[in-house]
């Protein structure tokens, strides 16, 4: 297949389940908001060592939110239930109580019910004032600032992480404006984040190393400096490969995400240096969600 | 299917306990399996077809015609459906009341609402003492739901009260919020003595200034993020809380009763 002299190899993103949930952050501005989900979302690159993955989903208008106020929507994703909890409320304890003006809501209705002020409450010493509206349970933590408000619980659902493609490009400048482009299409897609540094990873990863104590390792077979010392994957022309990861409620959701982002890959084109798209996969043993990528892009 | 309808054919001489026209345990009957059903009423038990005319089948939507302030327990227990009482009501209205909704037209008397679990009542007239509160002797006054006064309500609202809002458009009597556990009372009008006597915690919210006693403090003016919620959650209902430009977040917050644990709150509108 190839789309504007894009070829999209014949291969498929190899994805796992995980749990995942959405939080609503609000604040006196969208300023201040963003700063706080930005804080809550940080270091949360890759479950390798971070303990989950965590990104902005997108900004919502005042009459989106709960309190009608400016508010951001930030989704964590983890292995499973027990470890998303600990990484949000520990987030939601550091990062977002601890931000000024700041409010805490759920983002899901379903699902599971997971703590997210349930326990920040503690921290108002006897203070704090339970409210239940409409059925949900707000916590008001006395602080000094004012009250932090926060939801007691949000919903965790099952979802799917570790979506992804690569971008394989004559050149550096040319692979990262590529996968801007893509990251701007794909950040309207709702139920998605892309959860690396500016939504793109330049050290995609494969499962094992030399070293007896690393789980995973460069993917050499992309490194476009070991073309001429491993069994490479690339071709002369490419000098640069960057990928995009996504982590999605439903497979859904992700295959309208990676079509957006490829779509807007190819439509810069081999004129921009674009050459090919790929996908990182373990050989299909590992993950039971395949994104083929002939297939979304048919 | 037309509603179950109970018209009074006569204004009864002493109280009558309705307690056994609810939704759920007139479920499956005829109408002459109603019309038998007895119904206390001092020493005397009458039938159900003595004191009314009954007329329609469904049994989760129930109409009380002509009613009178003396017919007492209506909706004891409602565990869902519907019951509109045109006219007034008496004593223990919506009593124990565990799901559904409760309308009446006119006003009702001591007691509406006591111990109420869930659901909904909305009075248009006036209510009595208790509202919402514990019977005597009991430490459980209302547990949750949501209750609408649209006029003005007696003393001892919300006693004991430990979850739920109660809505009142007109005036309050003395005592409101007495020796309140949790929940929120919201007053339009005007509030009379002893405001949040001995209440734990809860929420008093206001739109006059009321006279507080000397164990409640002032803890200053103060913007809170939670009151657009709750009136957002006030939407939904026939009233003057479901219009916006009622809604207020700024207010002068009063802690109390510092004789009692204190962490109850008084807050008046700005």
């Amino acid at each position: 297949m190839i789309i504007n002299g894009v070829s999209i190899d014949a291969t498929f993103a190899e994805a796992f389940p995980m749990k995942a949930t959405r939080a609503i952050i609000t604040a006196q501005n969208e300023k201040w908001a963003m700063i706080s989900a930005q804080a809550m979302t940080g270091f949360a690159t890759s479950v390798i060592a971070c303990g989950c993955e965590g990104a902005i989903e997108r900004v919502l208008d005042p009459s989106e939110t709960p309190d009608g106020r400016p508010g951001v929507a930030i989704m964590i994703f983890a292995m499973g239930g027990k470890g998303l909890a600990k990484q949000l409320e520990t987030r939601a304890g550091q990062c977002v109580l601890t931000s000024p003006t700041s409010a805490l809501f759920s983002g899901i209705d379903g699902g599971i019910r997971t703590p997210l002020g349930k326990n920040l409450r503690y921290f108002g010493d006897g203070f704090q004032i339970s409210k239940q509206i409409s059925g949900k349970r707000y916590w008001r933590i006395p602080v000094m600032d004012g009250e932090f408000l926060t939801e007691a619980t949000t919903g965790q659902v099952d979802a799917i992480g570790g979506g992804n493609f690569l971008v394989l490009a004559e050149s550096q400048p040319q692979a990262l404006a590529a996968c801007e482009a893509a990251i701007d299409e794909m950040r309207k897609i709702p139920n998605v984040i892309m959860p690396f540094p500016g939504g793109v990873v330049r050290s995609g990863s494969k499962v094992g190393s030399k070293y007896k104590t690393l789980g995973a390792s460069t993917n050499d077979a992309f490194c476009p400096t070991l073309k001429g010392m491993t069994k490479t994957d690339l071709s002369p022309e490419i000098e640069s490969v960057m990928e995009i990861v996504i982590d999605g409620l439903t497979k859904e959701d992700i295959d309208k995400a990676m079509r957006v982002g490829i779509q807007a890959v190819c439509d810069l084109g081999a004129k921009n240096g674009i050459k090919r798209i790929s996908a990182g996969n373990y050989g299909g043993k590992l993950g039971p969600f395949h994104f083929h990528l002939q297939e979304i892009m048919a | 299917m037309s509603a179950l309808t109970f018209t009074l054919k006569y204004k009864p001489a002493q109280r009558v306990d309705l307690s056994p026209l609810v939704c759920n345990q007139l479920a499956g009957l005829s109408l002459a399996d109603i019309g038998v059903i007895p119904l206390q009423s001092g020493k005397l038990k009458l039938r159900v077809d003595d004191l009314f005319t009954i007329e329609g089948s469904d049994t989760q939507d129930i109409v009380i015609n002509s009613s009178t302030d003396n017919l007492d327990f209506i909706g004891k227990e409602l565990d869902g459906g519907r019951i509109s009482v045109n006219g007034d009501a008496g004593a223990y209205l919506a009593f124990g009341l565990k799901a559904g909704e409760i309308k009446v037209s006119g006003n009702v008397g001591l007691y509406a609402a006591c111990e109420m679990k869930k659901g909904y009542l909305e009075v248009s007239g006036n209510a009595g003492d208790f509202l919402g509160a514990a019977l005597p002797g009991n430490k459980m006054g209302m547990k949750g739901g949501t209750i609408l006064i649209k006029g003005n309500v007696g003393e001892r609202v919300g006693d004991h009260m430990r979850r739920g809002n109660i809505l009142i458009e007109g005036n309050a009597g003395d005592y409101c919020g007495s020796r309140m556990t949790a929940g929120t009372i919201a007053v339009m009008g005007q509030t009379g003595r002893y405001l949040g006597y001995a209440m734990r915690r809860g929420t008093l919210l206001l739109w006059n200034q009321p006279t507080l006693s000397a164990s409640f403090n002032d803890c200053g003016a103060h913007t809170l993020a939670f009151l657009p919620i709750l009136f957002a959650s006030f939407k939904s209902l026939n009233s003057r809380f479901a219009d916006a430009s009622i809604a207020f977040n700024r207010v002068q917050r009063y802690a109390g009763d510092m004789s009692e644990m204190g962490r109850g709150e008084v807050l008046v509108k700005l």
